[in-house]
């Protein structure tokens, strides 16, 4: 057991699960204060509003698919020590060029069509997670502020060339990608139904999942895999070792932008009859891939099981509001969750001590633990 | 002229809020901790200082209201910023991600309040706010109707701020404190200075003003709030970096940044601007883009505060 609790894996899941009942707590706390009858009601709708049918199940799933792509975006940046706050950007750039190419380029037949749109995605994702590689790689620029201008850029310059190129003005949105275009369905629609409505649950979510595998492999089984996590871990040493430090960061971004960007294709490519809308807010599904990441540990695999559950807890909000409870109620959950996965070091820290409190096997982690401790109360 | 008068009438709505949020953040960074809540806590304030007018409309008449709102304001960026203050200070979590969780927070919070206690999330209020002319000085030629016709008390409570924080940064003992923490904690330390202290002072002061500048961007462009302020928060991020973290570029930028968010917004009235043909988004990108390109040439040597963004470990000195 004392081992299993050293472990550095370990460690992070029990932090993540604290700050998910953490996440919990609150939103029970915050209901029981707005509408203490319904609270109870409500909590539980959120906690199985997911399971409640085949449908909902289906849509957990359709919704978890953009906030994967995203999630293992930051999560992929993270392994190489950057930030990806530009995930909202790169999806919004990946959405208006796969929409585009779904609108305009229909002399490509069927299948073809839709993976060249899924190509244009990632690009258009991959060039505006490349601005930021490159000003922190020769630069010096902080990946959080270029991250956080190009999000905007991104906003009205999407704005713009939907209203100049694609533009439904009876709708106020982009028009909708053609059939042709569409992810397919793979019989998903006849296993996700209840009451005769099928799910819009489609083939995205498989290649997420399959994004997050191959992410999975790159990171832990190749030397690409390998520098990057290097110059995460110290940009200093990896380039002493002979790892090409300015390189690996800008190959990070691109990568971690053409998964935010194709995460927006998955989203608008789904055939359930969504444009883009004009809108001066940055796209929600750019943001939530920052606790999908942080509650999957920045691993891979972890950030597929985050996204389904944040979007699980996302479906049961929708079910909530059968009560008439709002269901921006989620989005506060999953802040608190997100402020408190920020302690992770604490947690750790926490956790090792508890570990090591009788056999001193770190005697480095001792005596400054003792002191931060003494910081913090004073 | 007229047109002009307007203009900078117009700008002066988009600059101030943006001033005063952008030296909120100033006095955060200045003492080492980055603060991008700042959109958030500018969302919480702005809530509760309209919340408060929708409240106590009718009870007192207008100007009292607009700054006992504004105090509220204050109090409740205050508040959340203490929220940020513990874990970037305290509990030494990634600055970014507390931040991120605070923006996340704020809107969905401000709705889920707002529909419990009205029913729907915006909140009403009436502006009975505006100066037409502030006596005396609004009969000035030129700057009469530029600076002291159509304003807003408020304009003036943010050139008073801009006035204040260069006093106290730079006049002050505080103020130096203040920036020895954010330049080297350590160094500040090992005089005595309490850097712990000194950090929740900057995050607080930070958190006061962007909160006030939440309600203040409201004001003079809505009559109701719907629970954003429209990227406000990070675009006066932008204007603290292309001010190079000081006072008075600090407000040569916002006015800059004010002045193309004025053009995007009022362009289609200025027949000089729709002769142009440029699309109001492109005036909406361009701060985005010029401190992007600001950020390219001065990366090398930027003027950012060393310390900003690391937890200060005592056990490390």
């Amino acid at each position: 057991m004392k081992n299993l609790l050293k472990k550095e894996g370990t460690a992070s899941f029990f932090s993540a699960a604290a700050a998910v009942v953490m996440g919990l707590i609150i939103g029970l706390v915050v209901l029981l204060i707005a509408s203490p009858n319904k609270a109870f009601g409500g909590f539980a709708l959120i906690l199985s509003g997911g399971l409640s049918d085949m449908k909902n199940f289906g849509q957990v799933l359709y919704y978890a698919t953009p906030i994967i792509m995203t999630g293992l975006s930051v999560a992929f940046a993270n392994k190489t020590g950057l930030f990806n706050i530009g995930g909202a950007g790169q999806y919004m750039m990946g959405s208006f060029a796969a929409v585009y190419v779904g609108i305009e380029w229909t002399f490509l037949p069927p299948v073809l069509h839709c993976l060249v749109a899924l190509l244009a995605a990632a690009l258009a994702g991959a060039i505006w997670g490349l601005v930021p590689g490159l000003m922190k790689a020769y630069c010096n620029v902080n990946e959080v502020i270029s991250c956080i201008m190009m999000n905007y850029i991104g906003l009205n310059l999407v704005n713009l060339l939907v209203r100049q190129t694609i533009f439904d003005s009876t709708r106020n949105q982009s028009y909708w990608p053609e059939e042709s275009a569409e992810l397919p369905k793979l019989g998903f629609d006849k296993i996700f139904v209840a009451g005769g409505t099928p799910s819009s649950v489609n083939a995205g979510i498989v290649i997420a999942v399959l994004a997050g595998i191959l992410m999975y492999v790159i990171i832990n089984r190749t030397k690409f895999g390998y520098e990057l996590k290097a110059c995460g871990l110290n940009r200093e040493a990896a380039r002493y070792a002979g790892i090409n430090e300015k390189k690996s960061i800008v190959m990070s971004m691109i990568i971690a932008g053409a998964l935010a960007g194709l995460g927006g294709a998955l989203y608008y490519l789904s055939g359930a009859g969504t444009g883009i809308a004009i809108t001066e807010e940055l796209a929600a599904e750019g943001f939530n891939g920052i606790p999908v990441a942080l509650l999957g540990m920045s691993n891979p695999i972890g950030a597929i099981f985050a996204g389904i559950f944040i979007s699980y807890l996302k479906v049961g909000g929708q079910a909530m509001q059968s009560l008439g409870l709002a269901p921006q109620i989620i989005d506060i959950i999953t802040s608190v969750i997100i402020y408190f996965a920020a302690f992770a070091l604490f947690f750790k820290l926490l956790l090792a001590k508890i570990t090591t409190s009788k056999q001193t096997t770190n005697a480095n982690a001792e005596p400054a633990l003792k002191k931060d401790e003494k910081g913090g109360t004073a | 002229m007229d047109v002009l008068y307007f203009v900078v009438q117009q700008m002066m709505y988009f600059s101030i809020p943006l001033l005063i949020v952008a030296l909120g953040g100033l006095f955060s960074e200045r003492s080492g901790v980055i603060n991008i809540a700042l959109e958030g806590t500018m969302v919480l304030g702005a809530f509760a200082g309209t919340f408060f007018i929708n409240q106590m409309q009718g009870v007192l008449p207008g100007q009292p209201v607009l700054i006992l709102a504004m105090l509220i304001s204050v109090a409740t960026g205050m508040l959340i910023s203490l929220v940020h203050a513990y874990a970037a200070i305290n509990m030494k979590a990634d600055q970014t991600i507390s931040g991120t969780a605070i923006n996340i927070f704020a809107p969905a919070f401000v709705i889920f309040v707002a529909r419990a206690i009205q029913g729907v999330q915006q909140v009403q209020f009436v502006n009975q706010f505006r100066i037409d002319s502030v006596p005396i000085l609004g009969k000035i030629p030129v700057i009469g109707p530029m600076f002291f016709q159509n304003t807003y008390i408020t304009t003036y409570i943010g050139v008073a701020i801009l006035i204040v924080t260069w006093l106290v940064l730079y006049k002050t003992r505080f103020g130096l404190r203040l920036r020895a923490c954010g330049e080297h904690p350590q160094a500040a330390d090992s005089v005595g200075i309490n850097v712990y202290k000194m950090r929740y002072a900057g995050v607080l002061i930070s958190g006061a003003l962007a909160g006030l500048g939440g309600l203040v961007f409201i004001i003079p462009i809505s009559t109701n709030f719907n629970a954003t302020v429209s990227g406000y928060g990070f675009l006066a991020l932008a204007v603290l970096i292309f001010g190079q973290w000081k006072p008075w570029k600090i407000a040569g930028a916002a006015l800059f940044f004010g002045l193309m968010k004025t053009i995007s917004a009022v362009y289609s009235g200025i027949p000089f601007l729709v002769g142009l043909g440029i699309s109001s988004n492109i005036y909406k990108m361009i701060p985005y883009i010029a401190t992007l390109i600001l950020l390219a040439f001065t990366g090398k040597n930027s003027q950012a505060p060393k310390a900003e963004g690391i937890p200060y470990d005592k056990g490390s000195r």
